[in-house]
């Protein structure tokens, strides 16, 4: 089939540009494990709280913590395709007759494989401080992650073809970003807050995702958290691909 | 294909919002060209920056939809058969588009890939481009290492990867060095003889001249006058042919004897030169020369200047192709 041909080769060609320098692949997840080094014991002096059961703190930070990773490890992706457009490479590829979804998939899996394999290894990273997870758990949690970073990366790349200068696309990212990961209690859970910013957090797609994935490492299969994570973060997923793919159609014109 | 056009474009408009001092503002960047470009020809389209050669070709290529107008590319339509036309053109883009971080011939190869040929196909079509446009020395290097020359040679090889019946090439020698100039027309001229029709964007006249079938000059997103090289030179009278004679009296006799006797025009003597104008200065030159001697009037020296297109373009748009070359 045409597009899963032209998929492939757009994913290598990523790909090609990602293994060039692959030490980014770890620079990116150096947030991550500073949270985990120095901001998870000062949730552990804490003792229990709403949320974050005493002796459990790390069993439920760090599913959070990959939430984190997928937010903010695929946001800033618009700037490779920024690069791309300046230089003409994406104009070259939009004369050949390659399906457009393409050109954005090729890349949005290279960020969702790259997030996947950061997600693996900070997890194993945080088994020597006590984290026990459920395997099947797990697994599918690295699923949910991989479509967060396929909706961010989406997101970001949809703001940099509309963009096209990294000057406006840097403070719109953070926007979105900030706010979502404050918003699904990540760093703190969100049982400690006011019912005002409780609400507020159950417009955030992405605190299902937290919710979904805390149900998974624990191996609380039956949740409900857990399905309603998936929907809402797959059907966001798809719309904002659809938007990113609609920018791309039209930047040129 | 109806007949033998390539490219035949009705009314070819674009627009585009711009954002102004006090709202925006539409730009008429296109006002509705008519264009043919004729099977195996290089067709030139000369003009000044911003005239809207880039527009035209982004349009000819399915990049830009155009605002209104129809146009057919290899008897395709543009607004029905993109995928036809995107599959049986190669395009250059004037930044080229390569992907500097990678090298000429992963490029290459992925180039001919996207146009849905196997692997062993465009590895065979990248080296052969690899050979004939010399670029073996470098083309395992990083692009963004090549000089200018070398990295529109693989610009273009891009372009031809999928051996296209049209070529599209935007302002390719433009920032170039005479040397890597001179070399991409060798290359051209072998893509024409090849068969391959080429459609040219340029703001240089000589390139135009030497390189081009037939030209449309476009200024300010209209076409002025369309024909080929020689037909617009031909718009702006005759060629100057200059005399050179060892006295003032021998001039003196010349010129009253070439009055008398051929059909010249804006004559005048100067000194020992005789200064005038003529139709098809070339053809009349042999026989201007023995009337001459026929009366033991030997011309010491002759000069013969053609008009070129930048006189073209002066006569027809009152401004001179260089000066907006140098506001620029």
């Amino acid at each position: 089939m045409k597009i899963l041909h032209d998929v492939r080769l757009m994913f290598v060609r990523n790909m090609q540009h990602t293994l060039r320098n692959p030490i980014f692949v770890f620079v990116s997840m150096f947030q991550p494990l500073m949270y985990l080094l120095l901001f998870m014991p000062l949730l552990n002096g804490l003792g229990s709280v709403p949320g974050l059961p005493a002796g459990k703190t790390v069993d439920v930070f760090i599913p959070g913590l990959l939430v984190l990773q997928a937010l903010f490890g695929t946001a800033f992706v618009g700037f490779s395709l920024i690069d791309d457009i300046r230089t003409g490479v994406i104009e070259r590829f939009l004369v050949t007759p390659v399906k457009r979804s393409a050109i954005l998939l090729g890349r949005v899996l290279r960020d969702a494989l790259i997030l996947l394999i950061q997600c693996i290894l900070i997890t194993l990273v945080a088994i020597p401080f006590g984290l026990s997870i459920n395997v099947g758990g797990f697994l599918l949690s690295l699923l949910l992650y991989a479509l967060i970073g396929f909706t961010m990366a989406s997101i970001s790349y949809g703001f940099a073809l509309i963009y096209k200068i990294e000057d406006s696309l840097a403070p719109t990212l953070n926007m979105i970003t900030l706010p979502v990961s404050l918003l699904s209690g990540i760093i703190l859970p969100l049982a400690l807050a006011p019912v005002w910013i409780q609400n507020l957090a159950k417009v955030n797609p992405f605190s299902y995702a937290v919710d979904a994935t805390r149900s998974l490492f624990a191996g609380n299969f039956l949740n409900v958290e857990i399905v309603e994570g998936f929907v809402v973060i797959s059907v966001l997923a798809i719309i904002v691909f659809l938007w990113g793919l609609r920018s791309l159609k039209r930047m040129a014109s | 294909m109806v007949g033998d056009l390539v490219i035949e474009t009705k009314g070819l408009r674009k627009t585009f919002i711009s954002d102004e001092k006090g709202g925006k503002k539409e730009v008429e960047a296109v006002k509705g060209i008519d264009l043919t470009v004729r099977k195996g020809e290089i067709f030139g389209f000369l003009g000044p920056n911003g005239a809207g050669k880039s527009t035209t070709q982004k349009m000819l290529s399915t990049l830009l939809r155009p605002t209104s107008g129809e146009a057919k590319v290899l008897g395709y339509d543009l607004a029905e058969q993109q995928q036809q036309i995107r599959q049986n053109v190669g395009c250059v883009s004037q930044t080229g588009g390569a992907d500097l971080a990678s090298t000429g011939v992963e490029n290459l190869v992925l180039q001919a890939q996207l146009y849905g040929l196997d692997t062993s196909t465009a590895k065979k079509y990248t080296s052969e481009f690899v050979k004939r446009f010399q670029m073996t020395s470098f083309i395992m290097r990083p692009a963004q290492s090549y000089s200018g020359g070398q990295k529109r040679r693989l610009d273009i090889a891009l372009g031809m990867i999928h051996h296209p019946q049209l070529l599209l090439l935007d302002e390719p020698t433009t920032g170039l060095d005479p040397q890597s100039r001179a070399y991409l027309w060798g290359e051209i001229k072998k893509l024409k003889a090849e068969g391959v029709t080429i459609f040219l964007t340029t703001q240089y006249m000589d390139e135009a001249d030497k390189l081009c079938d037939r030209i449309a000059i476009i200024d300010y997103g209209e076409i002025i006058i369309t024909g080929t090289p020689a037909e617009l030179k031909g718009y702006v009278g005759g060629d100057t042919i200059v005399f050179g004679f060892l006295s003032e009296d021998t001039a003196q006799c010349a010129e009253s004897l070439l009055t008398k006797s051929i059909q010249v025009e804006r004559i005048q003597t100067n000194k020992s030169s005789v200064y005038f104008t003529i139709k098809d200065g070339e053809k009349m030159m042999p026989e201007l020369l023995r009337s001459l001697d026929a009366k033991n009037l030997t011309a010491q020296s002759v000069m013969l200047s053609r008009p070129s297109l930048d006189d073209v373009f002066l006569k027809y748009t009152g401004r001179s192709l260089r000066e907006d070359e140098e506001i620029k």
